[in-house]
């Protein structure tokens, strides 16, 4: 598979979970476990582009396909928008969900401009406008007990907004 | 040169007279970017080669006697090492600050799930398989798991004045029972421990809030000195009280390694985290209230039943906050304790009065609505001069100022009857608590060592989400007049001077101060060298005598000081404690009983706030607490075997971005508490959650007239109120 635009190939016991592939084999540590059921959202990467619960899939099940996780989105020193609102709107306190908020929130503003509704969307064809009751809808897959949620969904929003400007 | 302070007098506030002006100010996190970019290592993540991975063995019982191991089964697992148990096995987390091992009960079984042994293998997937492979055999006991059954222990309480009788005398009282579920921390880090042994010694990586504690309990539970012990927590996912002690993660990671040679890990699965690691208790309240038909409030009974296992020296200071929130000769407050097997309990945050002013300011709502009276001024009514109990004064004290001013922000005034205001099938109404933590101060240290304009922290203190590196840089640049980035913090070693640890909304005031005090003897040496009593520091310069000079052209080595705070005499002739005020306003369906918050501001006197942004997010996240706490916060025991069944994220419900409005607000008032410490500053991590449940619990009831009085007031338990009406 390639992970973060680089072709891995592991050689893995079969019941190795995507996220401990990500953590155990590749050192890849930025996804976090919080449940490993699938609850929390802490292990949120994107597969071809789709937010998944890393967690919930076996590496086997994903010979081919291309991984992001939050290493592949910037670096301490080059954060791209999305994180760099976080770290302004104080989107985390113990920043341990963080990752999976952020690899969430980078797939469902994806789904948003693909126009894709959710469970609050008065319209099921008529676009999205991320108001803070969309994301917060789109979010509540990523726990956060901390409980920065508004502040979550203000970093988010801000991204958002300056996305559909331009 | 080293500066230590007893808290004996109040201290000038220094702070205020220094000129980087970069204290208090609302400057996003100095470790933000390692978190957002996840090159933040917490334990879990470290990987020493050759490392093994271990998976705890948790009983199958509730009470009883280990006879025996099957490991049969596991040997024909590809990877298997070994199997790990014995005297030094430790039942549950230490408490906090308890500086010794926990109960170490060897083959016994005291609650179910308890951790009994630890499964090793070369990969995570085997050692689970294992673990699920052995075969354990019991000498079962009956245990006791009901609290109302169990056997109980009376801890008393205060007791002033008769209560009894004024109740008798009183033109309008209140006497109810109110019931929480046990809740739990529920961070989102999982419990985790690599430990790895070098000559003896044992470096372990361990989520954990107290490090010179930890130290101290791990050692005892090896039988080692601790001067071989070295602990790195550098970020920790959240603590909440699940982390103030030490876990079956890190002594069993730490048998494990020692004997096999070579660094284990342990990290309890989730359902681990909800059996094994301290739960809060469930409580029983009867609160009493007596008043006058003025409002003026003349007894106050706070009684509780909470539980707990034989040996654990915590019990939930249910009425911690009623003792002193308002005034009333006649006070009377008895703890009992009941002592069965059900997951031990310890604390969760804001012990005491997160679930107790649930109880209080519930009641105090229905004190207001017997008397026919505003609650928000029933409150100000009874705000007392002097600390009711001791007769001592308090220091800075805000809960008249935040319930004014809340109520105006707010638009109490505009609150209606209850049930008067509908917008189709839902309900809305409007609640108000008050909230109150009490303000400690710990012994605690810190280094600062200034290189030219550089300054480098180091303490042992952790950061938990709670701002630590953040709010010592801010405090340090304030101190000698550095730019923020001329501030590097270290936390989290214990080869560090001894801090606070996390817990108790203390660390950033004590811990705080300590750095402050470094920063003092640093200040001194400064003036000194420019024999000048009157300077300024800022931006890396010293000015004295009408004369500018850099400090890298100032000082020809490196300055170093250890600052040391202990409490002393202020804690003893006054009471100390935050206070705040919530406002709530919910919609209550009357069709499905489901509860929404609309909106909530709460209104804060911490003293001095550190950083504006920080402090917001951490009273934020307790208000959220509150949400939980008064709606969905619910871990339920098996009646049978006592065994927590609302076991992981998907059956206890934490509050998630859904439950959360958009609106929810703070307002920091302007306070110092100069008999505090001597950076004049309060805890606030644990201020946002008392009392925030009770102001939505209060709203449920003017949106739609249901008194819930077993929390958290879920559907079934607001409809059954909607259709007895």
């Amino acid at each position: 598979m390639t992970v973060n635009g680089e072709e891995r190939s592991l050689d893995l016991d079969p019941r190795t979970s995507l996220l401990d592939a990500l953590r155990d084999d590749l050192r890849l540590t930025g996804t976090k476990k919080g449940c490993d059921h699938g609850q929390c959202g802490a292990c949120t990467v994107l597969v071809n582009g789709r937010r998944i619960n890393s967690c919930l899939t076996l590496a086997a099940m994903h010979d081919g396909d291309e991984i992001t996780t939050i290493e592949g989105l910037g670096a301490e020193d080059n954060l791209n928008e999305l994180q760099a609102a976080f770290v302004e709107c104080d989107g985390f306190q113990c920043g341990y969900c963080t990752p999976g908020q952020i690899m969430s929130a980078t797939g469902m503003l994806n789904e948003a401009a693909e126009g894709m509704p959710s469970h609050v969307s008065a319209d099921l064809n008529d676009g999205v406008d991320l108001s803070d009751a969309e994301i917060a809808e789109r979010m509540s897959g990523n726990l956060c007990r901390c409980s920065a949620y508004p502040f979550i969904r203000k970093a988010i929003s801000s991204v958002a907004t300056k996305e559909a400007a331009e | 040169m080293n500066k230590h302070l007893k808290m004996d007098a109040p201290q000038p506030r220094v702070l205020d007279e220094t000129r980087q002006g970069i204290l208090g100010k609302g400057i996003s996190r100095t470790e933000g970017p390692k978190k957002v970019s996840g090159s933040a290592t917490y334990a879990g993540d470290n990987h020493p080669d050759g490392m093994a991975h271990g998976v705890l063995l948790r009983a199958g019982i509730t009470k009883g006697k280990v006879t025996g191991f099957d490991e049969s089964a596991a040997q024909k697992i590809d990877g298997y090492v070994g199997l790990f148990h014995g005297p030094k096995f430790i039942r549950n987390n230490a408490q906090g600050m308890a500086d010794e091992a926990p109960v170490q009960p060897d083959c016994e079984v005291h609650y179910h799930s308890q951790p009994i042994g630890l499964v090793v293998a070369e990969t995570f997937e085997a050692a689970r398989d294992a673990a699920l492979a052995i075969k354990v055999s019991y000498d079962e006991e009956g245990a006791l798991v009901d609290p109302k059954s169990a056997p109980q222990e009376d801890q008393g309480g205060p007791d002033v004045g008769d209560l009894e009788a004024d109740m008798g005398r009183a033109d309008v009282t209140v006497d109810e029972i109110y019931t929480t579920e046990a809740q739990v921390s529920a961070a989102m880090e999982l419990h985790g421990s690599v430990a790895q042994w070098n000559d003896g010694k044992l470096l372990l990586q361990s989520s954990l809030q107290m490090l010179k504690f930890n130290r101290n309990e791990i050692a005892d539970s090896l039988g080692i000195d601790p001067e071989n012990v070295r602990i790195l927590a550098p970020y920790v996912g959240g603590g909440f009280g699940s982390k103030l002690g030490i876990g079956a993660d890190a002594v069993s990671a730490a048998i494990a390694a020692r004997d096999l040679g070579r660094p284990v890990r342990v990290i309890m699965p989730r359902q681990t985290v909800f059996d094994a690691v301290l739960r809060r208790t469930e409580t029983e309240q009867r609160v009493r209230l007596g008043a006058r038909s003025d409002g003026t409030i003349t007894s106050i009974g706070h009684d509780d039943l909470v539980s707990n296992l034989e040996g654990e020296g915590f019990a939930e200071p249910t009425s911690q906050a009623s003792q002193f929130l308002y005034a009333a000769p006649n006070r009377k407050m008895q703890q009992t304790v009941s002592r069965n097997h059900r997951t031990p309990s310890g604390s969760v945050r804001a012990p005491g009065e997160a679930v107790g002013m649930l109880g209080l300011e519930v009641a105090m709502d229905e004190l207001a609505e017997r008397l026919g009276m505003c609650p928000v001024k029933l409150r100000l009514q009874n705000v007392p001069e002097r600390d009711p109990d001791s007769g001592v004064p308090f220091t800075a004290h805000s809960l008249t100022e935040a319930l004014k001013r809340g109520a105006q922000e707010f638009g109490w005034k505009d609150r209606k009857a209850n049930g008067a205001r509908r917008e189709g099938e839902w309900l809305i109404g409007m609640g108000v608590a008050s909230a109150a933590r009490k303000n400690m101060l710990l012994p605690a240290k810190a280094r600062v060592t200034l290189d030219g304009d550089k300054a480098v922290v180091e303490t042992d203190m952790t950061d938990i989400g709670t701002g630590s590196y953040t709010i010592f840089a801010q405090i340090t640049a304030e101190a000698l007049g550095l730019p923020i980035e001329n501030v590097e913090v270290r936390l989290a070693d214990t080869d560090y001077p001894e801090a606070s640890g996390s817990g108790g909304s203390f660390g950033a005031s004590s811990t705080g101060s300590a750095v402050f005090l470094a920063c003092q003897s640093i200040r001194e040496e400064i003036a000194a060298k420019c024999g000048a009593n009157d300077f300024t520091l800022k931006d890396g310069q010293v000015t004295a005598g009408g004369k500018t000079t850099a400090l890298s052209d100032l000082l020809d080595a490196p300055l170093s000081a250890v600052g040391e705070i202990e409490k002393g005499q202020t804690s003893e002739d006054h009471l100390s404690s935050g206070f705040g005020a919530h406002f709530a306003e919910v919609a209550v369906n009357e069709v499905s009983g489901e509860v929404r918050v609309r909106r909530m501001l709460g209104v804060f006197g911490a003293g001095r706030i550190l950083n504006e942004k920080t402090a917001k997010s951490q009273l934020v996240g307790g208000m959220i607490w509150g949400i939980g706490a008064a709606l969905t916060e619910e871990a339920a025991h098996d009646p049978r075997t006592g065994h927590i069944i609302t076991r992981d994220l998907a059956n206890y419900h934490v509050a998630s971005h859904a439950d959360v409005p958009e609106q929810i607000d703070t307002i920091l008032l302007e306070e110092r508490d100069d008999y505090a410490n001597p950076i004049q500053a309060k805890g606030v991590g644990e201020l946002g959650i008392s009392g925030a449940g009770a102001a939505v619990l209060n709203a449920i009831y003017n949106a739609c007239g249901v008194r819930v009085r077993s929390f958290p007031a879920t559907p079934d338990k607001v409809m059954a109120g909607l259709d007895a009406m």
